[in-house]
């Protein structure tokens, strides 16, 4: 039987941004700013807006493909596709998805987006104000269990009790981010550098997650383009190629709000699923260059870099310190645009553009020589994803 | 007024219109932790589900169990995300793990000092905290260390 992959058949042609405001603060439509991340990502490939026939979202998106479709007067529509999921697990998956129609013949054009603007809707770290609760939020909200941080905060403690890793570590996470965002002028926080003193002086989230350990909330919109590796040659920007890409979680990895009864509860959940990525792009995590590795909270980040294989549990203290995570000389360069800690929310979209960013050459904290640049994203939510870029050289 | 651990005015417990926890929160409301077991099998699972995941069965039987266990993991909040819990933190909630019941785990808020040091592996006891003038009447699972004299 023949291998079934997509390996190097598709390609990111473009990629388009809004500026990325902090949360609330967005002066547009929250739907104007998803039209405009998507003419933006055009304009980037050079392609006719009305060329796009498929699109691809995730974490359920407000903003729905027969509703963009009709205004960017697009041809027609072949593709439309959400991943199941909330939080930002589906960034690499609705990539994939994308991949995956243009590979299979569903579509020709396909743009992954995301937008959000959380002053026309709800913020995502409140709980819930309903007067009552039913079915497995019942289980976590009255216990006062009913934030993202507090959701995952025991996954990082268990998993830190477990493996002798302190504080230091996460430190050293959240460092990098804001360490990047010094030099991206994207960044919203650009000109707000973060020390160490400042994290350790930072209040508690949630045991173990200080408030710098913890991603922004923010308001943008964010896009790629995504078209045949044939296609994408002959476009205006150098290719990012699909190498690799997956999506899922592990045995019974129960809902967010039951992520409590997960037989296996320290876990980022990508274990299944980095291996899956790795087997298709057909490359190991030596041969990875540049990671941007999805931060909801550090200690996700953690997990998440030990399941891709960077590195073993046993030396998180020792490996994960500023120097060896920042570009260009760190050894691993993790979130070179500040990420969703210091460059943008946007559900993590912000960072599969960082990872073709890498690949291009147009970092704002370029790795030298980059070939195999990874994203993931989500840790510690169901369904988690990743992927893998490589450069016309890697194919 | 109050014995309870956090304020009063976070969402309510109820069973899901389609009743599949209310063995559940029926049992607490008896000072009882009931949790779902495979009779074929034995294989305990919580949260309740409609079938058995071991042998996609669907005789679910709801079974007691000893109200004890272990803290497999925990946090302590330090920032309020509702109203309710506004002058309520710091506040701790425990992953507690049941040995006995297949490791089936559940969580609540661990009672005493809110700064006390916590540990994993702790061993620790169901205490029942009712809510009886609430409408709906309810009845959480609350955890404290066993102390051993």
């Amino acid at each position: 039987m023949t291998k079934r992959t997509m390996r190097g058949q598709v390609a990111v042609a473009g990629i388009g941004e809004t500026i990325y405001y902090r949360h609330g603060k967005a002066t547009e439509p929250e739907m104007v700013l998803c039209l405009k991340a998507i003419l933006a990502a055009c304009e980037d490939a050079g392609i006719d807006p009305r060329d796009i026939d498929g699109f691809s979202s995730y974490s359920n998106d407000r903003n729905d493909p027969p509703t963009l479709a009709t205004a960017l007067g697009t041809h027609e529509l072949r593709y439309s596709t959400m991943l199941w999921g909330g939080g930002g697990g589906g960034g690499a998956g609705a990539m994939a998805n994308a991949a995956a129609a243009i590979t299979s013949g569903l579509a020709d054009c396909v743009v992954v987006y995301r937008a959000l603007a959380q002053g026309q809707f709800g913020r995502f770290g409140q709980g819930p104000r309903a007067k009552t609760v039913s079915g497995d939020p019942a289980l976590t909200v009255p216990y006062g269990q009913m934030s993202p941080a507090l959701w995952y905060a025991p996954k990082a403690m268990r998993f830190m009790h477990e493996h002798h890793i302190g504080q230091e570590a996460l430190r050293a996470i959240a460092m990098a981010s804001y360490h990047h965002a010094q030099a991206n002028p994207r960044a919203v926080m650009y000109g707000r550098p973060l020390t160490e003193e400042m994290y350790d002086e930072s209040r508690w989230i949630a045991e173990p997650f200080h408030l710098y350990d913890c991603c922004q909330e923010n308001d943008g919109a964010a896009a790629l383009i995504l078209v045949s590796a044939e296609r994408a040659k002959d476009l205006k920007q150098k290719p990012a190629y699909v190498l690799g890409a997956a999506m899922g979680a592990g045995y019974r990895v129960h809902s967010t709000m039951a992520g409590h009864a997960t037989p296996d509860l320290a876990s980022s959940h990508f274990k299944t699923v980095a291996k899956h990525m790795y087997d298709m792009a057909e490359v190991g995590p030596k041969d990875v260059d540049v990671v941007q590795s999805y931060e909801n909270f550090t200690g996700g980040v953690l997990m998440s870099l030990v399941e891709h294989g960077f590195l073993a549990a046993e030396e998180a203290l020792e490996f994960l310190k500023l120097e060896n995570l920042i570009a260009p000389s760190g050894k691993l360069p993790l979130n070179t645009s500040g990420g969703n800690l210091a460059e943008c929310y946007m559900h993590g979209l912000e960072l599969q553009i960082e990872a073709v960013r890498q690949i291009r050459g147009q970092s704002t904290s370029q790795v030298p020589d980059v070939k195999v640049s990874l994203a993931a994203s989500g840790p510690m939510v169901t369904p988690v994803s990743t992927i893998i870029f490589g450069t016309e050289a890697t194919l | 007024m109050s014995n309870y651990y956090l304020p009063a005015g976070l969402p309510i417990p109820v069973p899901e219109p389609n009743g599949l926890s209310k063995p559940y929160w029926d049992g607490l409301r008896k000072e009882t932790i009931m949790v779902q077991r495979n009779p074929r099998t034995g294989v305990y699972q919580f949260p309740p589900q409609w079938i058995c995941h071991d042998t996609q069965t669907f005789d679910v039987e709801w079974v007691a169990v000893e109200p004890k266990g272990v803290i497999y993991s925990w946090t302590r909040a330090g920032h309020p995300v509702h109203p309710a819990l506004r002058e309520a933190c710091p506040y701790i909630v425990v992953v507690v793990e049941l040995p006995h019941a297949g490791g089936v785990r559940m969580l609540g808020n661990l009672l005493g000092d809110p700064h006390q040091t916590v540990r994993i592996g702790t061993p620790v006891e169901a205490v029942f905290e009712h809510h009886n003038e609430s409408d709906p009447k309810f009845t959480l699972l609350q955890w404290r260390i066993i102390v051993t004299r």
